[in-house]
């Protein structure tokens, strides 16, 4: 952008205190975010990662033992046991989640249903409940106490099925992880179809490909980006899984343990046994199978997609 | 429909057919979003002894709302009172401040090329995908440290950093404000600052609500950080008060009548959020698409 010099105005001074404004402009309107992110965001990351490196030892106490808290974290069973947790979780939740979204999305865009506004609103509604009171909710409507399950199998005279045991926890938790996150990736989505001109459906119609076909050969390829995006959402949430197993801990607390997920590890060492140094380290090994796993993924998926496209 | 010229009697009723599964695949499934919500309100109606006694997804006969309500306010000193001012107060501030300072930062990025732009824009858009769990320890740490925890700025000054946001503002500024508008404006003498306020922002007003309506709900529906930071049961906010007085309530024999207590608390502490997404619906739908179009 060029300054223009006003004709009849003075320009030497203000013109130069302008041209001054202009370069500082940008560092003035970052300045709030710079100052936030730098104290909550850069400077939380470097304290941690030296926190990271340190060890209490019984004798010496603080030393530095350098990348050994990490070497620690990868042959903890614990850690282990909770990574294997999330990533069978997230292998099936994920699909389903996603697979109905995109699904979801695709039947409200091509206006195959009436009244449209009625199944976005209400696919979204849980969305926009605290994760804590849907895990609350779903725990008592899987209880046998009150829950409304067990009412209809008692009034049928048959037995009531137990959900929250030690292989009926994690689909129990992906259900309401489904509940509450399908009709929000369902959003993303559909925002993304409803920016693709209709001209090009037309146009692969005209050439004799059906719904199905231009589904999958024009509209998925075209919102790739915003599937690609939901597919990052849903792996980073999933390994940090924590609100809804903690809140079940309480109905079932032999099978939902301190170690059940990560977070939920990490969190108990940290808080419960005051393990900071350890508890660091392992937050960022977290981080680390996290961004593995989604460029994995997104790479796989990518190449598939580069497939379809020819 | 382009295609009605093409084999029209078969054609047409196939997809007739089509539609009506279509359909019933719809319902079915608004009907597995809306029921655990459905039978959450008719439960908040009854007494704790009904919750046991009476069918699930009906109402009792007697209609216990608003003493559940009076209950609620009024259990263990009317903590659940100071638990939803603690909230309200946390995604009041956290939701106004983020969504303004993501604004401004994304206008900058949006509106002027700078030495370090690209550099500091990679390094925001890496950060939204560290996993918050890393920022637990040393949070806690640093509030220990400076005093502030169990205190609500506690929780409110990280939650004003929001780099999604800054993303989404940049990518709104990029497509809402015409870089001739601004040029036009410079030329007749206004100051970058008179400019932004003036004309720029009336123009983000839309991507700015939405940045906005899902920081507030993000932050009142927020569990992970109010669980660490705030650990005096006065300070808790509604998600922590609510998973705790049910973490009492299952305990064997202390105070299971807790239980209608947490149902109706819930209750109260959804409709909020679910008023703010329905009534500004018009508002945050159309800002929903900005994540999807650069991405």
């Amino acid at each position: 952008m060029v300054l223009v010099n006003v004709p009849g105005k003075k320009l030497s001074t203000h013109h130069s205190w302008q041209r001054f404004l202009y370069k500082a402009a940008p560092y003035i309107f970052l300045s709030p975010f710079l100052i936030g992110y730098i104290a909550f965001s850069i400077y939380p990351l470097v304290y941690s990662f030296n926190l990271s490196l340190y060890r209490k030892q019984l004798i010496g106490g603080l030393t530095f033992v350098g990348l050994s808290n990490y070497g620690k974290v990868f042959q903890d069973t614990n850690f282990g046991e909770g990574i294997r947790n999330v990533l069978v979780f997230g292998a099936v939740q994920i699909p389903v989640m996603l697979g109905l979204a995109l699904i979801f999305a695709l039947i409200l865009d091509s206006e195959l249903v009436r009244r449209p506004t009625i199944f976005r609103l209400g696919y979204f509604l849980p969305f926009a409940v605290p994760s804590v009171v849907a895990a609350l909710m779903w725990g008592y409507f899987y209880g046998q106490g009150f829950g409304p399950i067990a009412q209809i199998f008692t009034a049928l005279k048959l037995e009531p099925p137990i959900f929250l045991t030690a292989s009926g926890i994690i689909p129990a938790i992906a259900n309401i992880a489904t509940w509450q996150y399908a009709g929000y990736n369902m959003l993303i989505i559909y925002a993304a179809l409803k920016a693709i001109p209709t001209e090009l459906y037309d146009a692969a119609r005209v050439d004799g490909a059906s719904d199905l076909q231009i589904a999958w050969y024009v509209r998925i390829p075209l919102v790739w980006p915003a599937i690609a995006l939901t597919i990052l959402f849903s792996i980073n949430g999933t390994l940090q899984l924590f609100n809804e197993p903690n809140v079940l801990t309480v109905v079932a607390p032999s099978i939902v343990n301190l170690h059940f997920t990560p977070n939920i590890y990490l969190y108990n060492l940290a808080f419960r046994n005051g393990q900071f140094n350890y508890s660091a380290a392992m937050a960022f090994s977290l981080a680390l199978v996290s961004g593995v796993i989604a460029s994995l993924v997104l790479a796989a998926t990518r190449g598939e997609e580069r497939e379809n496209n020819g | 429909m382009a295609s009605q010229t093409l084999r029209p009697d078969t054609y047409q009723l196939r997809r007739k057919a089509n539609s009506l599964a279509t359909y019933f695949f719809m319902a079915a499934f608004l009907v597995y979003f809306l029921i655990p919500l459905f039978w959450l309100v008719i439960s908040s109606t009854k007494t704790n002894a009904g919750l046991f006694s009476t069918f699930g997804f009906w109402f009792s006969k007697d209609f216990n709302f608003f003493q559940n309500l009076k209950d609620l306010f009024a259990y263990d000193k009317g903590h659940f009172s100071l638990w939803m001012r603690n909230t309200a107060i946390y995604a009041l501030i956290a939701s106004v401040g983020s969504s303004l300072i993501s604004t401004l930062a994304g206008y900058a990025f949006a509106q002027y090329r700078f030495p370090g732009r690209n550099l500091l824009f990679g390094i925001v858009l890496a950060s939204i995908f560290v996993p918050a769990t890393v920022y637990a320890v040393p949070l806690f740490l640093m509030m220990s440290k400076s005093g502030l925890s169990n205190t609500l700025l506690a929780v409110i000054l990280p939650s004003l950093v929001n780099p999604f946001g800054v993303y989404l503002m940049r990518i709104y500024a990029e497509q809402a404000v015409s870089q001739d508008l601004i040029d036009a404006a410079r030329v007749d003498g206004a100051g970058e600052f008179r400019i932004f306020v003036t004309i720029a922002f009336r123009l983000l007003a839309p991507g700015y609500v939405t940045v906005l309506l899902f920081a507030f709900v993000g932050a009142w529906n927020n569990y992970f950080l109010p669980l660490l930071l705030l650990s005096k049961s006065d300070l808790y906010v509604l998600t922590v008060g609510l998973a705790y007085w049910n973490s009492l309530a299952s305990q064997p024999g202390v105070a299971q009548v807790l239980y209608i207590l947490v149902i109706t608390g819930s209750v109260v502490a959804i409709v909020p959020v679910m008023f703010v997404f329905l009534f500004l619906q018009r508002f945050w739908q159309g800002g929903l698409s900005l994540g999807s179009i650069k991405a």
